[in-house]
C-alpha cells in the first residue's frame, strides 16, 4: 500500500491514537475543520477540543516517531482534499487499545465531514470473507441476529415467539473467556464450526491445553486441522464451492455462492451438519435447502428483510434492505448516525500493555504474507501457494541484525514471556530498526506461541499487534544457502 | 465432456471478489474472475487464482472420525451423530446450558452461521457463541 500512496508514515507500534490526535490537533488549529458538519451532525465537539490540547505535534512526535512536518502535511492532506477515505485493518483493532484506535478515526472523519458520502468514510477491511455476515448473524455472545441485544426484553420476547423457545438474557462468553472457562471448569462441553483457534488465538499453548480440558469436543471442518486433532468427533463438512448460500463482504454486499461440485467422499455440506446434529439432539431442524434458511433469517433480520436468492441473483445487495422494493444502503450515515448524532469521544493515548525492556528489546508485529491465509488451513493444501512460500520466517532489519550478527536466510532463535520460536530471519528494510514481523501461517513457526494475550477492556481484542521479544542468533549453523536467493 | 461454468464468490478475504469455476465432469479444472462484477472488475489475487487447489485436496475429511482409545478412526455418519447427541444432552442435563460453548465460522455462509447460534441459543438457552471476528 505505502508504494502507491504520495505519502507514508510509520508511527510506532501502538501510538496511533497520539498521532490521530495530534492530525486533529492540527487540523483544528489551522481552522480545517469541516464547521456546520461539526454542528449539525455531531455533540461533544467541546470535550474533544478540550482533550487534543495536550497533543501538540511536537509532543505526538516524540510519542510516535513521525516529524512533525510529516503530522502537519498529512492532517491538511487529509483534512483538505475533496474526497478522503479511512481503510483500516488489524492494525488498528488488535491492540488493548483497538477501540480507542476505532473511536479516533471516526472522531477524524466527523471531525472533518468526511463521512456519510462515496469516497469517505471510516471502512473496516474485514479479512475473513464472511467475518461480516456471521456477525450479521448474531455469531456473537451478545447479539442477536442484526446486531438486536439480548439483553433486551422486546428483542428476548420476539425471538422466543419466532422460535418458540425459553432464551437467555445474560451476555455469553467471548472466545477467550470460553478458553478460560474450560481451564476453570465451567465449560464442559465446546462446538466449533469451520475454525481453527488452535493456531489463531493468542498464546497457542493455553488454548490447546483449555480445548485439551473439554470434556466433550466436536469440530465441524473440512480439514483434519490442528484443532480437530484434539476433537472426540470430527464431522467432514464442504468447501464454498461445494454448497448454496450467502456470504456479505466488507461493504456488507449480500452476495451468493453457488454449488458447482459435489463434496467428497462422505462430506456434507455444513448447514446439513448442524441439522443433523441438531435434529438427533432433540431440537428438529429440518430445511430443504439454504434458500429456505435464508427465507427464515430474512424474517427476522430487518436489515435483510427485503432479501431474497430471487433478488440476489442479479448481484450482491448491500444492507440494510428493509423492504422487497428496497434497493439496498451502499452509504451509511448520510443523512444522521445511527444514534442520531455522531458523538465525539475525548481519547487519551494509552502505549501497548508490553513494551520492549532489557531484558525484551525488540517488538514483534503479526500480520499475514500474500500467498497465505490465516492459519493455512487452506492455502497449505493449494500447491501453487505452497510453491510460492512454504515456510514461515521473520522480517527483520539490516541494522538489527548487524547487532546481533545474523544473516539473511539463517535461522533464529525469538522468545517472548509465552513461548518461543525457531525460524529463518529475512534481513529487509520493510519493518523498522527495533521491530520484526512474523505471520500466523505456519504452525511450526507460529507468531501466536510469542503474542500477548492482553485484551482490549472494551471488545476484547488481544495485542496481537505488539509484544516484546528477544531474538538470539543460534551459534554453529552451516552458512545458510538461502540468503543469496532471500535477499535478492 | 460437461463443461460448466458456475458463478460464485471467492471465500478468502472480505472483499468479495467474483469468480466463475469452470468444472468438467464433476471436476473443478480452473477458476477465472469475474469481468463484469464491480468488486474485482476482471481481476483476482494469487490466492483467488488457485482457489481450486484447496477444495479439491487429497487432505480433504471425506468421513465423520470418533476419537475411540485416543485415536481419530473413521465412523459412519450414524454412530457419529449418535455418539454426539447423547454427549451434548448428557452435559446440558449435567451442567446446564451454559456449560457449552460454541464457536461458529466467519468462513462458512450466513445460513449456516444463522442455524449454530439457534442450536446454541434455543438448544441449549445459552449465549455462548462467538467467532474469530477479533483474531
Amino acid at each position: 500500500m505505502s508504494r502507491i500512496q504520495g505519502m507514508h508514515v510509520r508511527q510506532k507500534l501502538g501510538s496511533d491514537v497520539a498521532l490521530l490526535n495530534g492530525m486533529m490537533n492540527v487540523i483544528v488549529s489551522k481552522g480545517l475543520h469541516d464547521k456546520a458538519f461539526v454542528e449539525e451532525r455531531t455533540e461533544g465537539f467541546e470535550k474533544l477540543e478540550e482533550a487534543l490540547k495536550n497533543y501538540p505535534p511536537e509532543k505526538v512526535a516524540e510519542i510516535t516517531g513521525v516529524s512533525v512536518e510529516d503530522i502537519e502535511k498529512i492532517a491538511v492532506l487529509y483534512a483538505s482534499s475533496e474526497k478522503s477515505t479511512i481503510l483500516y485493518a488489524m492494525g488498528i483493532t488488535q491492540h488493548s487499545h483497538g477501540v480507542d484506535n476505532v473511536k479516533s478515526l471516526a472522531n477524524l472523519a466527523m471531525l472533518t465531514g468526511k463521512i456519510g458520502k462515496p469516497s469517505s468514510g471510516v471502512n473496516p477491511l474485514r479479512g475473513q470473507n464472511n467475518v461480516q455476515g456471521a456477525c450479521d448473524m448474531g455469531g456473537l455472545p451478545n447479539v442477536y441476529p442484526a446486531y438486536q441485544a439480548v439483553t433486551d426484553e422486546n428483542n428476548q420476547k420476539k425471538f422466543q415467539d419466532f422460535w418458540n423457545a425459553q432464551l437467555s438474557s445474560k451476555v455469553g462468553l467471548t472466545i477467550m473467556e470460553m478458553m478460560h472457562g474450560l481451564e476453570d471448569g465451567s465449560i464442559k462441553g465446546m462446538m466449533i464450526l469451520g475454525e481453527n483457534p488452535v493456531g489463531s488465538d493468542p498464546d497457542v499453548r493455553h488454548v490447546k491445553h483449555a480445548l485439551q480440558e473439554a470434556e466433550f469436543l466436536a469440530v465441524i471442518d473440512i480439514f483434519l486441522t490442528d484443532t480437530a486433532k484434539l476433537a472426540d468427533v470430527v464431522f467432514p463438512g464442504a468447501a464454498f464451492a461445494e454448497k448454496d448460500g450467502t456470504f456479505s463482504n466488507t461493504e456488507r454486499n449480500v452476495l451468493r455462492i453457488r454449488k458447482a461440485i459435489d463434496p467428497p467422499g462422505d462430506a456434507r455440506p455444513d448447514w446439513q451438519v448442524i441439522c443433523d446434529i441438531s435434529t438427533r439432539f432433540g431440537l428438529p431442524m429440518n430445511y430443504e435447502s439454504p434458500e429456505k434458511i435464508f427465507d427464515e433469517i430474512a424474517q427476522v433480520t430487518p436489515s435483510y428483510a427485503g432479501l431474497s436468492y430471487e433478488r440476489l441473483e442479479s448481484g450482491g445487495i448491500p444492507w440494510p434492505c428493509p423492504s422487497k422494493d428496497h434497493p439496498g444502503t451502499p452509504i451509511l450515515h448520510k443523512e444522521r448516525f445511527t444514534r442520531g448524532k455522531g458523538l465525539f469521544h475525548a481519547v487519551e493515548y494509552r502505549p501497548p500493555e508490553e513494551l520492549a525492556d532489557e531484558e525484551f528489546p525488540i517488538l514483534l508485529t503479526t500480520g499475514r504474507f500474500f500467498p497465505h491465509y490465516h492459519t493455512g488451513t487452506m492455502t497449505h493444501n493449494s500447491p501453487t501457494l505452497e510453491n510460492e512460500m512454504s515456510e514461515g520466517h521473520i522480517e527483520m532489519h539490516p541494522y538489527d541484525a548487524k547487532d546481533l550478527g545474523i544473516s539473511s536466510g539463517e535461522d533464529c532463535r525469538i522468545i517472548s514471556r509465552r513461548g518461543e520460536v525457531v525460524t529463518k530471519a529475512i534481513v529487509t528494510d520493510v519493518v523498522e530498526p527495533g521491530t520484526i514481523f512474523m505471520s500466523f501461517h505456519f504452525m511450526e513457526a507460529n507468531a501466536n506461541v510469542l503474542t500477548n494475550p492482553a485484551l482490549d477492556p472494551i471488545c476484547k481484542i488481544p495485542e496481537y499487534k505488539v509484544c516484546a521479544v528477544r531474538v538470539e542468533k543460534i551459534e554453529a549453523q552451516a552458512s545458510p544457502e538461502l540468503s543469496a536467493a532471500a535477499s535478492a | 465432456m460437461d463443461l460448466k461454468y458456475v458463478r460464485t464468490t471467492c471465500p478468502y478475504c472480505g472483499c468479495g471478489c467474483e469468480l466463475l469455476l469452470e468444472t468438467v465432469d464433476g471436476k473443478i479444472i480452473s477458476t477465472l474472475p469475474s469481468k463484469t462484477n464491480p468488486m474485482n472488475q476482471g481481476k483476482l489475487c494469487i490466492k483467488g487464482w488457485n482457489v481450486h487447489e484447496f477444495v479439491q485436496s487429497p487432505e480433504r475429511l471425506t468421513k465423520p472420525l470418533l476419537k475411540k482409545d485416543g485415536v481419530l478412526q473413521e465412523v459412519s455418519w450414524n454412530e457419529a451423530l449418535d455418539f454426539t447427541a447423547s454427549r451434548l444432552q448428557e452435559i446440558k442435563t449435567k451442567y446446564g446450558g451454559d456449560s457449552m460453548a460454541f464457536l461458529t465460522s466467519a468462513k462458512c455462509s450466513n445460513e449456516e452461521n444463522y442455524l449454530f447460534q439457534k442450536l446454541c441459543r434455543v438448544g441449549f438457552g445459552t449465549n455462548n457463541i462467538d467467532h474469530c471476528a477479533r483474531l
